[in-house]
């Protein structure tokens, strides 16, 4: 056998044509030679040649590869059989192409984003720290670290190779003349942070142990994406100056393309140690920080991570009245950089899953429903001598067929959803990583031969299995014969049902806290209010005097603007993500001990702010115009701060010890307020609100507008930002937001999630009433002379309806009751990704056993309407 | 499956390969002459079926023993003629000390004096 041989077997085969009758032709003329007729010596010549048709046959085998031969007839009559029957071939190729392209799609960004190792030297070794505190308030336990810690971290232990510091941090970007200013996001690495990951700069060089140092030489790192925008990838831009914050700083060099840790959206680096003061870098109870640690090769992450909490635990030791953490946990890196998304991804892999077993028995089924029409045929073929596993690989051909084509389509599918799904994930790490590799295409070519030999071995077994001689006596009336193939079509829809019932449940739970957060109670004003961020730069607004000064001017401008009904500053408006959080005393309350340690959300507000964003004033009042610059030791707190640190007590007049501003002062509340939510998926926390014409220039010179418009908010945006840069011309603005798109940013995902799982759902749901009226639709034809009979025998059509509907409707009762209990243990994956809903809803419950019920009746009237219609002469007839 | 058209006599089957290339030692020749050769030296003992001469023939250019080319046959007319390759003499050899052995051992077992030569 021999490739070449087999693919020339037509050439030759004429050649071996010829050479025969060259053959005749000799014989031929040596007959006539000896004498004979030439009618005799060309009879003789072909005697003697025998039957040219076999010679040409055994040579043709000869050269056959009998494997691809066999392969290639089935294959031939495969495609015959499902062209006769185009409406299933191309539904069953639709749903395969659905499943497996949605499956190779999450695949890819499992694979991309949970899966492939991080791009950084030997990152199997890399580990971030964390603190962690005993008294566990609330998150996962994993704590942001304080710079003093660190440093005392890295000089007193020895069981990491290395570890470095970096932060995030913000900015404004600008040329030497305060020109083009822009806002980024940025952040902070510490002088060894880029050698331990291994990167090195594309251009120029990293940070120096002389640059990191608070008054360091002023330089920045900028990212591939920052050099390639603002400076058109012109080198010369390394050690020339640009303006961060106002402050003139030398760009050292700028980092590769691939560098797009932790955010793509980072767009330069600074001296991890130049974000502090000098006083700010040794402290221990400011956290801020992320720590990267390198393992060393002959040191465990657990023994390594013991050392470091045990030196913590005597920090915290020392600084015993102070937010110090007792102990450190680590975990790797890659883990640390999933770990929002990983539920997610692993819930929505857990549905296409789903869905591509729910097709592939759906198609299991259908082919198992057709296979028995063509028992005789089988039958047949058997008893002649056709073996049982050709014939199995025969009706395998089939299924593999109907997936391969189904894959093909898939695969194509799945490259545009997969960008698709890149570009629309929100918050997706790694996202710049995600694309369509060879690993992809292997997936699915596995994908095509697991679910092609799953949907087509049940099928094929059975229906070549035991019992020929049955086949072939077996007459379309005894119905009973099939019986237990009636039963494992049961069994298979059941099972579809029952999983149809999972994905609808789960996708019901999703769908419900998305509705919730959507249409969650901010605990403010929400509609027709527009927000804008700025931040003054504290080189030239150094004095409380002069920050005021713009604030007030600005909310007089913006109030004077026509369509504005009210506007106010804060900080951070609601919905926004967490601001930061100040400890502090209550000096009518006995001190807290240091696990008692009060802790609250600080943020800054106008005296206007409550009633303009329509907070309630629950007690007490808000601040005044008049308290201001040195008259502000007064705050306002929320509900939830009452409730929590004064329970049954009335707040007002009770006096609040912290160090808001430089140093430990007095606070006196002078009111309470409702709660607002600092992100929707999250618990309410106590919150105290500082008077933000205070001034101080730290504190207050960044801050938010929001502004009440009597029309459509965004038609604001322009008008309030033309009253900015009038009092500021260079000053940029960013997150010009409505609250209805902050509302809608922080639920994007989840709603995002949701809406994928519910497509699912749906999708698996058409797909088990197809199966259910398949089969149910297959069964009634089978059973046309048995109804006929009854029919004949004096059943009332309606006795037929209701006999052919319980058949359907059984095995969707009993996937139904297996799909709910399934669903309880299932539905514990999705838990955390609830909100406001339990994994018990009833309501979600109730409508997923109506939703199921209805289209399963629906799938199964229409066969149970024509069997009770049938003419009992004609069905007896019909054999 | 499989057909009966195999060689009736499966002696011959290893046999006739041997044969034919016995015959292209003395010079290359198509398929008729190479029957013809083999009856007439057999003294027309053996008859070659073409039914197993052809699917031998090319079998044996696969295995690269023989080339083949077409020509002009004695009558002038287009054949396929086939030539005995390096690695066909070679193989010749081996089976022909094969086949000596062979028949002198069968000889024997037939109580033949020293062999059938």
């Amino acid at each position: 056998m021999s490739w070449m041989r087999f693919l020339r077997r037509n050439r030759y085969d004429s050649e071996l044509q010829e050479e025969i009758d060259v053959f005749l032709a000799e014989e031929t003329a040596e007959n006539i030679a000896r004498g004979m007729t030439p009618e005799k010596a060309r009879r003789q010549a072909r005697i003697k040649l025998g039957n040219p048709q076999s010679v040409r046959e055994v040579l043709w085998r000869q050269n056959t590869v009998s494997m691809v031969e066999t392969t290639a007839r089935n294959l031939k009559y495969a495609v015959r059989t499902l062209a006769r029957t185009p409406g299933f071939s191309l539904m069953a190729i639709i749903v395969m192409a659905l499943g497996i392209g949605a499956t190779s799609s999450l695949f890819t960004i499992v694979r991309s984003v949970l899966l492939r190792p991080l791009p950084f030297r030997d990152p199997g070794k890399l580990v971030m720290l964390y603190e962690h505190y005993r008294q566990n308030n609330g998150g996962d336990g994993f704590n942001a670290v304080a710079p003093g810690d660190y440093r005392d971290w890295r000089s007193q232990t020895h069981g990491f190779e290395d570890m470095a510091a970096m932060r995030g941090y913000g900015g404004i970007l600008s040329g030497v003349h305060s020109e083009l200013p822009e806002v980024v996001q940025s952040a902070a690495g510490s002088a060894n942070l880029f050698p331990l990951l291994g990167v090195e700069a594309a251009l120029g060089r990293t940070f120096t142990l002389a640059e990191d140092q608070p008054k360091g030489e002023r330089v920045v790192l900028l990212s591939w994406s920052l050099f390639q925008r603002r400076f058109a990838g012109d080198p010369s831009i390394i050690g020339k100056q640009v303006h961060l914050d106002t402050i003139p700083t030398t760009v050292i060099g700028v980092l590769p393309s691939w560098f797009t840790y932790p955010d793509a959206r980072i767009q330069f680096w600074l001296p991890y140690a130049q974000t502090f003061s000098e006083s700010d870098y040794g402290i221990h109870d400011g956290h801020q920080s992320e720590v990267v640690a390198r393992l060393k090769p002959d040191v465990s992450e657990e023994a390594a991570t013991r050392e470091v909490s045990a030196l913590q635990y005597r920090v915290h030791l020392n600084y015993a009245s102070k937010p110090v953490a007792e102990d450190v946990w680590s975990r790797p890196m890659i883990d640390d950089f999933v770990k929002g998304v990983r539920t997610q991804m692993l819930v929505l892999l857990c549905a296409v899953g789903c869905v591509l077993l729910i097709a592939c028995l759906n198609i299991s089924n259908l082919l198992v429903a057709r296979s028995a029409a063509r028992r005789k045929e089988v039958a047949i073929r058997g008893s002649l001598g056709g073996s049982r596993f050709a014939l199995i690989r025969e009706q395998m051909t089939e299924s593999l067929l109907i997936c391969a084509a189904g894959g093909g389509l898939g695969l194509l599918l799945s490259l545009g959803s997969t960008r698709w799904l890149a570009a629309n994930w929100r918050n997706l790490p790694r996202a710049e990583s995600v694309h369509v590799d060879a690993w992809v295409f292997t997936f699915a070519a596995a994908l095509v031969l697991i679910t092609g030999l799953l949907a087509g071995l049940v099928p094929a077994v059975t229906s070549t299995g035991k019992g020929l001689l049955t086949g072939l006596q077996e007459s379309s009336r005894s119905a009973s014969g099939s019986a237990s193939r009636a039963r494992l079509r049961n069994a298979m829809l059941a099972l579809e049902i029952a999983l149809t019932v999972m994905l609808l449940v789960s996708a019901g739970l999703l769908f419900k806290s998305f509705l919730h957060l959507r249409l969650a109670d901010l605990g403010c004003r929400t509609d027709n209010v527009i927000t804008m961020k700025f931040g003054l730069p504290e080189i030239q607004y150094d004095t409380s005097d002069k920050v005021v000064r713009f604030h007030d001017s600005l909310l007089e401008r913006v109030r004077q603007l026509p369509g504005v009904r009210g506007a106010a500053l804060v900080s951070a408006p609601p919905g926004t993500g967490p601001q930061g959080d100040r400890v502090f005393t209550i000096v009518e309350r006995p001190a807290p001990s240091y696990s008692l340690q009060y802790d609250a959300m600080t943020l800054t507000a106008d005296p206007q702010y409550f009633k303009v964003m329509q907070i309630p004033l629950l007690r007490g009042r808000v601040f005044t115009e008049g308290e201001r610059l040195d008259n502000t030791h007064y705050i306002v707190v929320s509900k939830q701060f009452a409730d929590r640190f004064l329970p049954g007590e009335d707040p007002i007049g009770k006096h609040v010890r912290s160090g808001w501003d430089t140093k430990v002062e007095n606070y006196e509340i002078i009111g309470e307020v409702g709660d607002t939510v600092y992100d929707v998926t999250k618990p309410l926390e106590a919150t105290m609100y500082f008077p933000i014409l205070s001034g101080i220039p730290d504190r207050t010179s960044e801050a938010t507008i929001v502004a009440w418009t009597s029309g459509d908010p965004l038609t604001q945006s322009m008008p309030i930002q033309r009253q900015i840069s009038a009092l500021e011309p260079e000053l940029p603005v960013y997150n010009a937001l409505t609250m209805d798109q902050i509302l809608g940013k922080s639920t994007a995902s989840q709603g995002f999630a949701a809406d994928l799982v519910l497509a699912f759902a749906g999708l698996s749901l058409l797909l088990a009433a197809v199966g259910l009226y398949g089969v149910l639709s297959y069964l009634v034809t089978q059973r046309v002379s048995e109804i006929g009979i009854r029919i004949a025998l004096g059943a009332q059509r309606k006795q037929i309806l209701c006999l052919i509907l319980f058949d359907g409707l059984r095995p969707a009762l009993l996937g139904l009751i297996l799909g709910l209990t399934t669903s309880l243990g299932a539905t514990r994956l999705i838990r955390s990704l609830l909100y406001g809903t339990a994994p018990y809803d009833p309501s979600v419950i109730a409508a997923v056993i109506v939703t199921l019920l209805l289209i399963a009746s629906l799938a199964c009237i229409f066969p149970a309407l024509r069997a009770s219609r049938l003419n009992p002469m004609q069905a007896l007839r019909t054999e | 499956m499989r057909k009966s058209s195999e060689p009736q006599n499966e002696m011959l089957k290893g046999t006739l390969d041997m044969m034919i290339l016995r015959t292209l030692v003395g010079g290359d020749a198509h398929g008729h002459t190479i029957a013809k050769v083999i009856e007439r030296t057999s003294e027309d003992l053996l008859e070659v079926e073409q039914g197993s001469l052809y699917p031998a023939l090319h079998r044996l250019e696969q295995r690269r023993w023989v080339s083949s080319y077409w020509g002009a046959s004695e009558n002038n007319r287009k054949a396929k003629f086939y030539r005995l390759t390096a690695e066909g003499r070679k193989q010749l050899i081996r089976e022909t000390s094969r086949w000596r052995q062979m028949t002198r051992a069968i000889g024997l077992v037939m109580g033949e004096e020293g062999g059938a030569q």
